[in-house]
């Protein structure tokens, strides 16, 4: 193996690209795992939801994935908030959210991914948009656009939500759910409203999410299994609801599943995220930023 | 009505004969085939509970801990059959399955170890965790035949059972009887209490005194261990091991989904669930898909989870011991309810 620096500048790059990415897919659960406590296993499902809305969108009105995904955000938070009435009735009203809460998310994820499975079949579906094909050279540095537009509108996202949580009055009122919920019950505000609404916003992050992933790569319907690992991996990395700590962590992972990719072969890549995970979990459980 | 030790031993006993001699009057080998996996199961769902259910903590990482087992014995098998053996002796199954329930048990404790300290959700994401990397190096490691997969030569013959698979079977079900046993003396032990304050509320089982990480460590390993005692003869079932069938998510969710919906806080919950869904997903398999199949699985487990969270055992108890004092007093709730103060 010939080490050799264009290599390692084409790894690091493409590490920061795919990492804004990471950051977006995280961005969800950093809301429902980190700041709701809701541990929702079935989250990388949504996003091959959104990955086929905005392939079946693309395919028949060859509209924009991007665009599309935007649009069908509404509805991926109506399903989210329908999601959390379910969980809320059957799990968290009745003190079960432990063990069967964590069933109830792992048969979503199943039902999500055989029935798209069941219906599509398991072959690799992909979008067309004018800027899956093209590069941009600076030097020795390729920066593929199919990987810069996923990264820009991911750490839109992750801005559009850190600004949501610390300035609006329901951004901050996800923020104080997360800590008492009884004082927010002496302010009049109704917890279980606040958190349905929170919980709504981290389903309708996974459109967008969907939608970057599909611009990046194909996508079948298991391929979110990888994702489960590693957006926890980030999203317990940076430190529990810390949305900059998500970001941090998705760039780190990113550029080190990217090296280990182009110095060792891509089969060690998944390991990464994973060996990540434990190790925090093992050294320092509170993550990057943790409070 | 609780069956002392050895007498339940003994009706253990009587089933193993009497299913085993059914399966042989029935005379198509596909029985054996089916059973197998179905047996398997219970070993798996049985496993699962003695963590998941007794203890409260979900372990997602099924697949992980049955494919160690799996794949110790290839590793064995490598090692020791064959032109370029290192070390040409015969290993029977019941030894490999020790070895494979020593490797996943070791491998549980160490992942307890590391993650039991924290809140549950983190043992739970660590455990996809471990599958996910343990994979990543079965793919990695060719010696065990990486992504390629590794082939076993099945004997055709064992000596007094016969054919081969047969013989698998009958394992199979002597490891039913055994994990159900172990799960059964634990349920009615100072450990299973223990287990039981852990999962009811863990924070004050520490504060009286429970050595809780002591506990749900103890849990861990059984639990892997037996997995990974499950996962021993796999390979000479399957006869064509490959990492992504046997490290497959169906595992993780078939030993989720049988004890829940058999009903987690007894050792005949798993056994019922297992038995079950099971052969419900044989029958699927055969006669519709087996994608369908994982469908009825996943919808079964919601659908249980939602409406009847103590899973067939506390329907079936909750109809028996529907006392007439009970009915009064959830009579006089009922009716506070309008004004009552939750």
């Amino acid at each position: 193996m010939i080490f050799s620096f264009d290599l390692l500048i084409n790894a690091l790059v493409s590490g920061i690209l795919i990492g804004g990415f990471y950051a977006a897919v995280t961005s969800g659960v950093s809301l429902a795992f980190g700041i709701l406590d809701i541990v929702n296993i079935a989250h990388p499902a949504f996003i091959i939801l959104g990955s086929y809305v905005a392939y079946i969108v693309n395919e028949t009105f060859g509209l924009d994935p991007i665009l599309t995904a935007i649009v069908v955000m509404p509805l991926f938070y109506l399903l989210g908030a329908g999601i959390y009435q379910v969980y809320y009735v059957s799990f968290e009203k009745r003190g079960q959210e432990s063990l069967r809460g964590l069933a109830f998310f792992f048969g979503l994820l199943f039902i999500t991914e055989v029935s798209l499975v069941l219906y599509f079949g398991v072959d690799y579906r992909y979008v067309n948009a004018a800027y899956i094909g093209p590069t941009w050279h600076l030097g020795v540095v390729e920066i593929p656009l199919r990987l810069l537009v996923p990264c820009v509108v991911g750490l839109l996202l992750i801005a559009a939500l850190q600004l949501t949580l610390t300035r609006s009055f329901i951004g901050r009122a996800i923020m104080a759910v997360a800590q008492d919920q009884l004082a927010l019950r002496l302010m009049a505000v109704d917890p279980i409203r606040i958190k349905r609404i929170a919980f709504g916003i981290s389903i309708a992050t996974a459109s967008l999410a969907g939608a970057c992933l599909i611009i990046i790569q194909p996508v079948e319907p298991s391929v979110g299994r990888e994702y489960i690992g590693r957006v926890f991996a980030i999203c317990v990395l940076g430190g529990l609801g810390s949305l900059p700590g998500a970001v941090l962590a998705a760039m780190l992972i990113g550029i080190v599943e990217s090296l280990t990719s182009t110095f060792y072969g891509p089969s060690w890549a998944p390991a990464v995220s994973f060996g990540f995970l434990l190790l925090t979990l093992a050294v320092r459980p509170a993550g990057l930023m943790g409070r | 009505m609780t069956v002392r030790t050895p007498t339940f031993l003994l009706i253990c006993l009587i089933v193993v004969v009497a299913v085993f001699a059914a399966s042989v009057a029935i005379g198509n080998d596909y029985v054996f085939f089916a059973g197998y996996v179905i047996l398997q199961y219970v070993v798996l769902s049985t496993a699962w509970n003695i963590l998941g259910g007794y203890c409260g903590y979900v372990n997602f990482g099924t697949a992980g801990f049955f494919a160690l087992g799996a794949y110790s014995t290839v590793a064995i098998y490598k090692f020791t059959t064959g032109d370029d053996a290192s070390f040409p002796i015969s290993v029977s199954i019941p030894v490999l399955m020790l070895v494979g329930g020593v490797v996943s048990g070791v491998i549980g404790f160490g992942m307890g170890y590391l993650t039991l300290r924290l809140r549950g959700a983190f043992f739970s994401i660590a455990t996809l965790a471990l599958a996910v990397v343990l994979e990543t190096l079965v793919v990695n490691w060719d010696y065990v035949g990486g992504s390629r997969g590794a082939y076993i030569i099945r004997p055709e013959e064992i000596a007094p059972i016969g054919n081969y698979i047969r013989y698998l079977f009958l394992i199979m079900m002597l490891l039913a009887v055994a994990a159900i046993t172990v799960a059964r003396l634990i349920e009615h032990s100072r450990l299973g209490y223990g287990f039981a304050t852990i999962r009811d509320d863990e924070l004050a089982a520490e504060a009286s005194g429970v050595p809780t990480l002591r506990l749900k460590l103890i849990a861990t390993t059984i639990s892997g261990a037996l997995m990974g005692m499950a996962g021993a003869p796999f390979p000479y079932y399957i006869s064509y091991l490959q990492p992504d069938s046997t490290f497959a998510l169906d595992y993780a969710v078939n030993s989720i989904a049988m004890p829940l919906i058999g009903g987690t806080t007894t050792w005949a919950g798993p056994l019922i669930g297992a038995i079950l869904l099971g052969s419900l997903q044989q029958i699927a398999t055969v006669t519709i898909s087996s994608a369908v199949n994982l469908l009825l699985v996943g919808c079964l487990l919601v659908g249980f989870v939602i409406v009847a969270p103590n899973g067939i055992v506390g329907l079936v108890r909750s109809y028996w011991q529907r006392k007439p004092e009970e009915f009064v007093g959830r009579r006089r709730i009922d009716a506070d309810a309008p004004g009552s103060v939750p």
